[in-house]
C-alpha cells in the first residue's frame, strides 16, 4: 500500500503528464527568483491583485440583487443596503474597493516611475500596466453610473458629452455611446453589460499578460540592478530569492493584513469618505432636470478632469472643449511613452541626478494639486493654477529625454544593497 | 549644464521650492463657499429613546408629505427597540399597512406639486444627501416670518423654501431682527469697556449678524408650546432619527468593524512574526 505522499505524487504525475501544473507553479512561484532587496513600494502589485479579487467577488454578489434598469436601479441599491443580509457590507467592500484599487495602482505606478521599472527590457510590462490602468478607468466610469444617483447620471453625462467635442461626427458618436439622445435607462443597461462582463474580461487578460511579461524578464528592484548578471553555480541569481514562500509569506502576507486594516477602517467607519468615495448628491435618484450644484467626478479621475477644464480658450478654429479633450487624452496617452522618454543610463531614482528627482517630485505635487482642483468649483485663480500644473505634468514627460540624459548620475553597484 | 555648476543646482532647487510654495499659498487663499453656517450636533444612533422620540415626531409631523420609501416599518421597529404591535398601533396610521411594508405615504406627486410648487421629496436618504444631521437640525430651527412668501414663512438655510413650517405650533414664531452685540475689538475679540469691563455694544442687522456668529432670529414671546431648549431637543431627536434612517446598517457596521479591526490587529502580529522567520533567509549569503 503506497503512502499518502506517494499517492499524491502519482496523482500529480498523472496530471503533469497532461497539464504542466507543477512546471507552471515552479516557474511563477517557487522557482521565480525575485530580487532580495524589495522595499515597501513592492507591496502594491500584490495589493492590486487582492483588490481585484475583492471587486470580482463582491461584484458577483451585488449583481444577484442589483436591477440594471432606469426605474429600479437606485431602489435596488437601497434594497441591498437595507434588506439583503450583509448587503451593505458587499456594497461598501465594492465601493471602498474601487477607491482602494486606484490608491494601490497609483502607488504601484509611482513605484515604477521612481525605480525605472519600465526601462529596457521591461517596456511591455509597463505598456500592459498602462492598458490595465486604462481598462480600470473605463471600469470605474461604467460602474459609477450603476447606482443611478444624480451624480452618477450627471458625471456620466458630462464625460459622454465630451465626445460631442470631436469635430463633425462628435454628436453622433455621443448618441451612439449613450444609445439615446440623453443619458437614459438604455445607457444604464449597456454600461452594466460593459462593467460586469466586457471590461472585467479585458482586465483579467491584461493582468495575465502583465504578469507573464514580468516573469519572462524578472522583477526590477530599488537599485535597478540586473540580478541575472550574478548567478551561483546552480544558475540561480545570488541576489534573488524564490517568490514563494519567501515573498508571499515573508513580505506580502503581513503587507496584505496591514492593508486590510486600513481598508477595513475606512470601509467600516468612513465608507463615504466624507463625500469623496461616495459623493453626497448620489443619495438622490438620477434626475435629468436637476443638475447637481457641482459636478465632480470621483477623486481618482479629478487630476484629469482638472486638465480637461484647464483648456479655456479655442485654438486653430477648434473649441476649448475639444482642446480639453485632447489635453486629457494626451495626459493619459503620454504615460504609455515613458519607457522611450527616459534616456537615463540608470534605472533607479537612487542613482539618478537631482533633475530627475525634482522632476518627479514636481510631477507628483502637480498631480495632487490637479486632483484637488478637480473636486472644487473653478475660479480664475484655480483655473490658472490648473493650467500651471498641467504644464508641469506634461513638462515632466516631454522634458524627460533632456533632463535624464544631461544630469550627472551616481554609479550603480554590482550587487543589490540590503538594509 | 547642471553637473558643472553647483551654484546653478542650488538655484534650481531654490526656484522649485519657491514655485511650489507660491502655488500652495495661492491654493490656501481660495475661499470656502458661503451659505448659512450650520449648527453642529453629534448624532447618537445608540440612544434608542432619542431615536424613538424622533420617529414619533417624524410620523406625526413629516410622514404625511415625506415618505421613507426605502425603509420598512419592521426594520425601524427592530432597530429602535419598538415592539411591532406598538409600532402598528401608535406610529402607523394606515390600518391596511403591514409591518413588513415600506414606509410610503399616499400623497400624490401631482397634487402636492399643485399645493407646494414642488412635490415633497422622499427623505430616507436626506441625512446622507446633506452629509450629516447638521443641515436638518439647523433648517428646522431657522424658519422665520416673511409675509412675502405664500405660507408666510421663510428659512435661513433654505431660502424661499416651498415647505410651510409644520412645527410652528411647537417652536413658535420667529422674526428677523437687529441685535445689540459687542463691537469687534482690533484683535478680533469682543470689545470691552476698560473701566467697567462690560461689553461695548452696537446694533447689528442681517448678514452682518450671521457673519459675526449670531442668529438674526428672535422668538416672539408667548408663541409656541415649547421652550427654545425643549424645541431644540425635539429637533435633535428628529435629526438623530433621520441620521439613523439614512443608513440603518450603521449600527451593525460600526459594531462589526471593531471586531474585524481587532481580529486583523491580532492576526497581523502572527503574520509579522511568521514573516520575520522567512525574512532571515533574505540576509543569508549563498
Amino acid at each position: 500500500m503506497a503512502t499518502i505522499e506517494q499517492q499524491f505524487k502519482n496523482v500529480m504525475q498523472w496530471v503533469d503528464d497532461r497539464l504542466p501544473v507543477t512546471e507552471t507553479y515552479e516557474k511563477h512561484m517557487s522557482k521565480y527568483y525575485a530580487p532580495k532587496n524589495f522595499d515597501f513600494w513592492y507591496i502594491f502589485g500584490v495589493l492590486a491583485f487582492v483588490v481585484l479579487v475583492n471587486q470580482l467577488l463582491t461584484g458577483i454578489w451585488l449583481t444577484m440583487s442589483y436591477v440594471p434598469t432606469g426605474e429600479e436601479a437606485f431602489r435596488s441599491i437601497e434594497y441591498i443596503m437595507r434588506d439583503v443580509e450583509y448587503g451593505w457590507l458587499l456594497r461598501y467592500m465594492h465601493s471602498t474597493g474601487a477607491s482602494a484599487f486606484f490608491v494601490v495602482v497609483y502607488l504601484h505606478m509611482f513605484r515604477g516611475l521612481m525605480y525605472g521599472s519600465y526601462q529596457k527590457p521591461r517596456e511591455l510590462i509597463w505598456v500592459f500596466g498602462m492598458f490595465i490602468y486604462l481598462a480600470l478607468m473605463a471600469e470605474g466610469f461604467f460602474g459609477y453610473l450603476l447606482p443611478w444617483g444624480n451624480m452618477s447620471y450627471w458625471g456620466a453625462q458630462v464625460i459622454v458629452s465630451l465626445a460631442g467635442a470631436i469635430p463633425v461626427y462628435g454628436e453622433e458618436i455621443a448618441v451612439w455611446v449613450r444609445g439615446d439622445f440623453n443619458m437614459s435607462g438604455v445607457t444604464l443597461n449597456r454600461f452594466f453589460a460593459l462593467h460586469v462582463v466586457a471590461v472585467p474580461i479585458v482586465l483579467l487578460v491584461l493582468v495575465v499578460l502583465h504578469i507573464l511579461a514580468l516573469h519572462e524578464v524578472g522583477s526590477n528592484n530599488p537599485d535597478g540592478v540586473d540580478i541575472k548578471k550574478n548567478l551561483d553555480k546552480d544558475g540561480k541569481p545570488v541576489d534573488g530569492i524564490p517568490f514563494h514562500p519567501y515573498y508571499t509569506i515573508g513580505h506580502d502576507l503581513p503587507g496584505i493584513v496591514l492593508f486590510l486594516i486600513v481598508f477595513c477602517a475606512v470601509m467600516f467607519f468612513y465608507p463615504d469618505g466624507g463625500g469623496y468615495l461616495i459623493e453626497h448628491p448620489n443619495y438622490t435618484p438620477a434626475d435629468p432636470l436637476k443638475t447637481p450644484e457641482l459636478i465632480a467626478p470621483v477623486w481618482y479621475y479629478t487630476p484629469f478632469y482638472s486638465m480637461l477644464r484647464a483648456a479655456t480658450f479655442p485654438l486653430f478654429g477648434m473649441t476649448a472643449k475639444f482642446w480639453g479633450l485632447v489635453v486629457m487624452a494626451g495626459a493619459i496617452a503620454i504615460l504609455f511613452a515613458v519607457p522611450w522618454l527616459d534616456k537615463s543610463p540608470v534605472r533607479s531614482m537612487r542613482y539618478k541626478g537631482i533633475a530627475s528627482k525634482l522632476a518627479l517630485a514636481s510631477f507628483v505635487i502637480s498631480f495632487f494639486i490637479l486632483g484637488y482642483l478637480g473636486t472644487v468649483h473653478p475660479t480664475p485663480v484655480k483655473t490658472l493654477l490648473a493650467q500651471i500644473c498641467t504644464m508641469i505634468y506634461f513638462a515632466y514627460f516631454l522634458l524627460m529625454p533632456w533632463y535624464t540624459s544631461v544630469e550627472k548620475t551616481k554609479p550603480v553597484p554590482d550587487r543589490v544593497t540590503m538594509k | 549644464m547642471i553637473r558643472r555648476l553647483p551654484n546653478l543646482r542650488k538655484k534650481v532647487i531654490g526656484l522649485a521650492v519657491l514655485t511650489w510654495a507660491s502655488c500652495l499659498f495661492s491654493l490656501s487663499c481660495v475661499a470656502a463657499d458661503a451659505g448659512y453656517p450650520l449648527d453642529h450636533i453629534e448624532p447618537d444612533i445608540h440612544d434608542q429613546a432619542s431615536l424613538q422620540r424622533g420617529a414619533k415626531t417624524y410620523m406625526n409631523y413629516c410622514m404625511g408629505c415625506h415618505s421613507l420609501e426605502y425603509q420598512r416599518y419592521k426594520r425601524t421597529a427592530e432597530d429602535l427597540g419598538i415592539p411591532e404591535n406598538l409600532m402598528l398601533k401608535h406610529l402607523v396610521f394606515d390600518p391596511d399597512t403591514r409591518i413588513g411594508d415600506l414606509m410610503t405615504n399616499t400623497m400624490s406627486a401631482e397634487s402636492s406639486r399643485n399645493w407646494f410648487g414642488a412635490s415633497p421629496p422622499d427623505l430616507t436618504l436626506h441625512s446622507n444627501l446633506k452629509g450629516g444631521p447638521d443641515w436638518l437640525y439647523t433648517y428646522l430651527r431657522t424658519f422665520y416670518r416673511d409675509d412675502s412668501r405664500p405660507f408666510g414663512m421663510n428659512n435661513l438655510v433654505y431660502e424661499n423654501v416651498g415647505m410651510p413650517h409644520v412645527l410652528l405650533d411647537l417652536q413658535g414664531m420667529q422674526i428677523k431682527t437687529c441685535k445689540q452685540v459687542p463691537q469687534v475689538a482690533p484683535n478680533g475679540g469682543d470689545m470691552r469697556d476698560p473701566l467697567t469691563n462690560e461689553f461695548i455694544r452696537e446694533e447689528v442687522c442681517g448678514e452682518e449678524l450671521v457673519r459675526r456668529g449670531y442668529s438674526p432670529l428672535e422668538k416672539v414671546e408667548g408663541t409656541g408650546s415649547l421652550t427654545t431648549a425643549e424645541y431644540d431637543q425635539v429637533i435633535y431627536d428628529l435629526a438623530n432619527f433621520m441620521f439613523y434612517i439614512g443608513e440603518p446598517a450603521r449600527i451593525d457596521r460600526t459594531r462589526i468593524g471593531w471586531y474585524v479591526l481587532l481580529f486583523l490587529a491580532f492576526f497581523y502580529v502572527f503574520t509579522w512574526l511568521l514573516g520575520r522567520e522567512y525574512h532571515k533567509e533574505f540576509h543569508r549569503e549563498s
